[in-house]
């Protein structure tokens, strides 16, 4: 099986799709000639031409608005916006338009836009470049929203985005681009080949939107996460000795609410985690719905471990990234509850 | 069914065709600026600070410049600096080059975390700055340390906040480059682009309440004129004829784009203007004596209540966009070579020598003063802590000015963090 990483998994998915379908279009900043600033887009300009594989002008509300356009017009458009930190300056265009737009039309126009863009921490980016804004966006009627945590995973999820007939929201965790970073900033870098979400087939295959992974099994708790708190979650989890129900979201909305109910009621005890700040955070949607579905089941309180609710610090970039540490005392003390 | 394309330029069928824009040199080609449109030394017009923008209109699609291939200043926008001023101009210009190139190999080594220079664009900040008062609030991009270092701040400051350390005006919150003067007036710089072009009109538009005749000048790039702001920011300093200025920088490139992607391919940037209803003047960026002249004629336009003034800089963006960024990637290595309006500091020098003010010895006397006090700066500044030896910031500063007054659930979270790293 082919080794790739997240960004060659990302272009893999977005090759095959340009490749199969002559309606997919990629536009976003400096995505064309150069490749993009993280090289997803690297080549597919030379072998898709420069129609299809389109740079923009810096204009955020201008690429969602203008893949809005294309989508009615029957492209099925991906754009990418440079930083999810950047995405604000379209977000009128995505919350009022491409998430309404199927709704207050009676199903009569659509958009089937796919929007791509790197999220989280820990490339020391500060308040610009590390934002993860996912809940901005499962709180938008309309939208679907995704969060990959491996190249096999990004890939599969890329390519049901792009064919799915509603909006995608697709969040690239990019401290996962070049391996799966589990927290631990002093340890040497892992490359994906080291793991098996590494391991990418060439061919085209989709992952649905909807499903979550249960990424490794145990009685113990069950914890809930995607994107790099996957990793972060595992390793934590592996240090304590912990049998752990490991849950990868995946796609946060639409949710696999089974999925989870099944193993919190196994379990009796849920954790959730993620890089975004805490307060109105993703996480909540979680412990609202675990409250909801397994309250009786529950032995202990659901606990989160998120961001702090400070914007994301350049220098205190670790002490903000909930890693291992902070997760490892919340499992302990969450095992103890009674 | 056949849609007809006739108002479209070079539009050979009667179909319309997607238009991408084409630098006109890629890595490996020779480099070609004949796409930059210019007019001759001295040649453009000087008009009253009170002329209507219909009747100057045109000069938004001029290049105003002074400097002559010769080093003579010529025209009527010649400002008639006095020896003292160009000295200074020169000194702040050679500092931020300076300055810039030593934190580029700090980054290089690992010191700081990023970095990004302003070389070539250094008569810009150094000029405009100069031209205006130090109570005029400046709005800057991450490309105008020359603002910085021409309104006297020490250089350990800017090192600090680079090095994220505990003498950092971000107390550590900010990526290197974001700056703040409040003292100084010069506003934060963000990541985010253009934000603040509608900012500093609304600063503008707040001196104008008060009955005050400072003005507000802010910063974008080229390639920034794209997003909405720009937009904002004209529409509202037409409507209030609000007294600002405001700067494009137009280096050629954004990243990897160049400037034909933000709109540059058919018109200036500074032909903008007029369709506002702003006056707009074009300006080579890399001649002093032209910039810091337009400024002051701007600032005085606008300090006269006589409105905004759009400002359009030509310049050549001769470094990479960032530490990040490698631009023999997308444009030709060798580009700046071929740059026709040259590089700002060689020209400068080559004026000020020959009107007799300056000569190669002192000019080498300098740059090892600067270079040594550069230096001496960083050791200093390294005396505050590095992002790997200490001094160390509090860790609770994480938690301060999120608020005025810290609510009681980042108390907690405050508390959480030091149980957690065995400070409490
Ligand atoms: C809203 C927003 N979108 C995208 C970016 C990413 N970005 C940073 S700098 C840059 C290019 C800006 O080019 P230009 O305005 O010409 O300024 P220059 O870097 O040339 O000085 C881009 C796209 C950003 N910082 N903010
Ligand atoms: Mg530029």
């Amino acid at each position: 099986m082919p080794q790739m990483n997240m960004i060659q998994a990302l272009n893999s998915a977005m090759d095959i799709m340009l490749t199969r379908d002559p309606s997919v279009v990629v536009i976003g900043e400096d995505v064309g000639y150069f490749g993009g600033v993280f090289r997803t887009t690297d080549g597919l300009q030379r072998k898709h031409g420069e129609h299809r594989v389109i740079d923009a002008p810096i204009a955020e509300g201008g690429i969602i608005g203008a893949a809005i356009g294309m989508g009615v017009n029957g492209l099925r458009p991906i754009a990418e916006i440079q930083f999810a930190d950047y995405i604000y300056p379209g977000f009128d265009q995505i919350a009022s338009q491409l998430a309404k737009l199927r709704y207050r039309t009676g199903g009569d126009f659509f958009a089937p836009v796919t929007v791509r863009t790197p999220c989280g921490g820990g490339i020391r980016g500060g308040q610009t470049h590390s934002q993860s804004p996912e809940g901005l966006f499962t709180h938008v009627a309309g939208l679907k929203v995704v969060m990959p945590s491996t190249p096999y995973d990004a890939k599969g999820l890329l390519i049901s985005a792009v064919e799915d007939d509603d909006p995608v929201i697709f969040f690239e965790p990019k401290r996962l681009y070049n391996g799966p970073f589990d927290g631990d900033h002093d340890k040497p870098a892992v490359p994906w080949s080291t793991h098996p979400g590494g391991e990418v087939p060439e061919d085209y295959y989709s992952l649905p939107i909807g499903r979550a992974e249960v990424v490794s099994a145990g009685d113990d708790l069950t914890i809930l996460c995607y994107g790099t708190m996957v990793h972060v979650a595992q390793a934590s989890a592996a240090r304590l000795g912990v049998a752990a129900d490991i849950i990868d979201i995946r796609t946060l909305l639409p949710l696999d609410v089974a999925t989870l109910k099944q193993s919190v009621e196994k379990t009796g005890r849920c954790l959730v985690l993620h890089e975004a700040t805490r307060f109105s955070g993703y996480g909540a949607e979680l412990v609202a719905t675990i409250v909801e579905e397994c309250f009786y089941a529950l032995e202990a309180p659901v606990r989160r471990v998120c961001g702090w609710d400070t914007p994301y610090p350049h220098a205190f970039e670790w002490e903000y990234f909930p890693g291992q540490k902070r997760v490892m005392v919340a499992i302990e003390n969450l095992l103890e509850e009674e | 069914m056949q849609v007809s394309c006739t108002t479209c330029e070079g539009a050979m069928s009667n179909k319309p065709t997607l238009h991408i824009p084409h630098p006109p040199a890629r890595p490996g080609d020779k480099p070609d600026f004949s796409y930059v449109a210019l007019s001759d030394p001295g040649a453009v017009d000087r008009p009253e600070v009170n002329t209507s923008v219909r009747a100057m209109a045109y000069l938004s699609e001029e290049l105003i410049r002074v400097m002559d291939d010769d080093g003579n200043a010529v025209g009527p926008w010649h400002p008639h600096l006095d020896e003292r001023d160009l000295q200074i101009g020169l000194r702040h210009m050679l500092l931020t080059r300076l300055f810039d190139a030593y934190m580029v190999r700090m980054q290089r080594q690992g010191k700081i975390s990023f970095y990004m220079q302003s070389l070539g664009e250094e008569a810009i900040s150094v000029a405009q700055s100069m031209a205006l008062r130090p109570t005029d609030m400046l709005f800057p991009s991450y490309r105008c340390q020359g603002l910085q270092v021409a309104r006297g701040r020490s250089l350990v400051d800017l090192m600090c906040q680079c090095l994220s350390n505990t003498n950092d005006m971000c107390k550590g919150r900010q990526m290197p480059v974001m700056y703040h003067w409040a003292r100084g007036k010069i506003f934060s710089v963000t990541g985010n682009l253009t934000v603040q072009f509608p900012q500093a009109v609304g600063w503008a538009m707040a001196a104008a309440i008060k009955g005050e005749d400072n003005i507000a000048v802010a910063w974008i790039g080229d390639g920034s004129t794209a997003e909405a702001d720009f937009h904002h920011a004209l529409t509202f300093a037409a409507v209030y004829q609000a007294p600002v200025m405001l700067n494009v920088v137009n280096n050629q490139w954004a990243i990897s784009t160049f400037q034909g992607f933000a709109g540059g391919e058919r018109r200036s940037f500074a032909s903008r203007g007029p369709g506002y209803g702003i006056a707009s003047l074009r300006v080579d960026g890399n001649d002093f004596l032209a910039v810091h002249a337009v400024t002051e004629w701007a600032a005085e336009r606008a300090r006269r209540g006589h409105g905004p003034c759009l400002i359009e800089h030509v310049t050549y963006r001769a470094g990479a966009h960032s530490t990040s960024d490698d631009p023999s990637r997308y444009r030709p290595r060798d580009e700046y070579a071929s740059w026709p309006l040259g590089d700002p500091i060689t020209r400068m020098k080559q004026f000020m020598q020959k009107s007799g003010c300056w000569s190669d010895d002192q000019h080498e006397k300098l740059t090892a003063e600067l270079t040594q006090h550069i230096s001496e700066s960083w050791q200093d500044a390294e005396s505050y802590g590095t992002m790997t030896t200490g001094p160390f910031l509090d860790r609770s500063e994480l938690f301060e000015d999120v608020y005025r007054d810290m609510p009681a659930h980042l108390i907690e979270q405050r508390d959480e963090l030091r149980r957690l790293i065995g400070e409490d």
